[in-house]
């Protein structure tokens, strides 16, 4: 009798891959505070930190270590457990979507065939959806817990922030796998490298997702939930040491992870462009190849990771109500009109351009 | 026991201790955290019969949409410093016969379908995504488009409500 049956090489492949995974996105996340003050020091004609190291290159660095030092202060009315749970749930929804994103096609080592994916379920895209609407709790516990009327307040706008823009972001995603017809972000990811890339089927469709990928993530200017000057520090007003740290960290992994998802989806996610695959692969070999493919999708992540920085330091913050009629009144219409247009061309291209 | 045998009981224990947590704990707000946790099982359940459809439409919809409402309303009525038990003889009995009345209903129905029991296998695709459009759109049409009829006129009547109330502020 098996009591469990374990591949131990896939077993491996796969520990070896989330590690990977998991330690890439926390390394590129802690990279991103300082490219953002960087980011922000440009645009302000600043000169951004430059003490910690060549460049100022330590600093992130120093910012955890800083953070890991200071002093845990638990309020002493708030339920300790959910005070606790709250930026662990956050941090761990973050992290959770690199799961499914396919990072580059596959390795060839130990005569063995390794995707480079962790998990390529086919259900990719709504897992990613149900991660990202399990996210509002970290948000949401967090604030609730800290016994603190600005924190709930900041708690409940997020919570009815990503409420909102979660709708107009499911309806694009049905004009997406109706042109797709597959949930796998791997099979998408093969049929744009086969034909052209999603954002020129779905030019609208990628505007109202970047739109409500800025939503989720609770970046500026939907960043009400924070909004310092109304709510002290928002919903996480209360934490001190590494617990905001999670807080502050997650943001920025749910950044990189949500580039990620908008690049698999509409910009061919490892397609290299103008270059045909198969020529390219007799030339350098399949592990080349892969390595190439990563840093490519590495480069179109990093342009996403650019535009959510300028952004922030461009657009003024949006004021509650029209951050309310932006999400119902124009993107969630503006989404079910291309929801309909895509699905009535569909219907056309099947009939062949017969009515 | 096989692995999705140790898998089974397991979340079926979580699931059942997940229930007892949601009657048992007098902060609603724990309430509402044990009811995700029982979500999550029972999707886990899903996953095992292979339906993974099923299992994340449970967690999004669930788990991700109605449980934020729930906990929402909770943390703004705040309803932690005093929660209110009810004392009154009559509703217990009304809550316990109505229970009882549950469980026999569901024992009947479980007792039966033991009968039959047909195991799922995981080379069936039953519950795959494909599989469950195509028995969806072809079997089941007329039921399927009454259901969105039936959710278009909720949504409907959800506005006329909001609408209502504004005026009278107003």
């Amino acid at each position: 009798m098996h009591l469990l049956v374990i591949n131990w090489a896939m077993f491996t492949e796969k520990l070896v891959l989330i590690i990977l995974v998991v330690s890439g996105s926390l390394v590129i996340a802690m990279y991103s505070t300082y490219a953002e003050r960087k980011v922000a020091a440009i645009i302000q004609d600043r000169r951004g930190p430059n003490r910690a190291g060549p460049f100022g290159i330590l600093q992130p660095l120093a910012d955890g270590l800083k953070l890991f030092f200071k002093e845990e202060i638990i309020p002493k009315f708030s339920s300790k457990f959910l005070f606790i749970l709250g930026p662990s749930i956050a941090m761990l929804t973050a992290i959770m979507i690199g799961a499914v994103i396919p990072w580059g096609n596959k390795f060839h080592i130990f005569n063995r065939d390794v995707p480079l994916q962790i998990a390529d379920v086919n259900i990719g895209i709504l897992y990613i959806f149900g991660i990202v609407s399990l996210g509002v709790y970290g948000i949401m516990i967090g604030g609730w817990a800290s016994n603190n009327k600005f924190s709930l307040l900041g708690a409940m706008r997020a919570a009815s922030q990503i409420i909102s823009y979660e709708l107009a972001m499911g309806i694009t995603l049905i004009a997406l796998l109706m042109l797709t017809g597959t949930l796998s972000l791997k099979t998408m990811v093969g049929q744009q490298m086969d034909h052209l890339w999603n954002i020129f089927k779905q030019p609208l469709g990628f505007l109202i997702f970047l739109i409500c990928a800025f939503a989720e993530t609770n970046r500026t200017p939907f960043d009400l939930a924070e909004a310092e000057n109304e709510l002290i520090g928002g919903y996480h007003s209360e934490y001190s040491s590494m617990k905001l740290g999670f807080y502050l960290f997650a943001e920025y992994v749910n950044m990189f992870l949500s580039s990620a998802v908008m690049v698999t989806l509409f910009f061919g996610g490892y397609d290299i462009p103008f270059i045909n695959d198969v020529t390219f692969i007799d030339k350098i070999g399949t592990n080349w190849m892969a390595v190439f493919q990563g840093f490519i999708f590495f480069m179109k992540i990093l342009c996403f990771l650019f535009l959510f920085m300028w952004v922030r330091w461009t657009i003024p913050r949006f004021r509650y109500d029209q951050l309310m009629n932006l999400g119902w009144k124009v993107l969630l219409p503006l989404a079910l009109f291309n929801m309909l247009v895509t699905g009535a061309i569909i219907l056309l291209h099947q009939n062949h351009w017969h009515f | 026991m096989t692995t999705t045998q140790i898998l089974f009981w397991l979340l079926s224990a979580l699931a059942i201790v997940g229930a007892i947590g949601v009657i048992s704990c007098k902060n609603p707000i724990y309430g509402v955290l044990w009811l995700i946790i029982v979500f999550f099982a029972i999707s886990g359940h899903y996953v095992l019969m292979n339906a993974q459809f099923l299992a994340i439409v449970n967690i999004i919809v669930y788990a991700g949409a109605i449980m934020v409402l729930f906990t929402f309303v909770v943390m703004f009525i705040n309803l932690n410093e005093h929660p209110e038990i009810p004392k009154n003889i009559y509703v217990k009995a009304a809550g316990i016969i109505a229970g009882l009345c549950l469980l026999i209903v569901l024992v009947a129905a479980l007792s039966r379908a033991s009968e039959n029991n047909t195991q799922l296998r995981i080379d069936t695709g039953v519950g795959l995504i494909k599989n469950l459009g195509r028995t969806l759109f072809n079997d089941y049409v007329v039921p399927f488009e009454i259901s969105s009829v039936l959710f278009l006129s909720a949504m409907v009547g959800a506005v006329i409500i909001g609408k209502k109330e504004k005026q009278q502020t107003v």
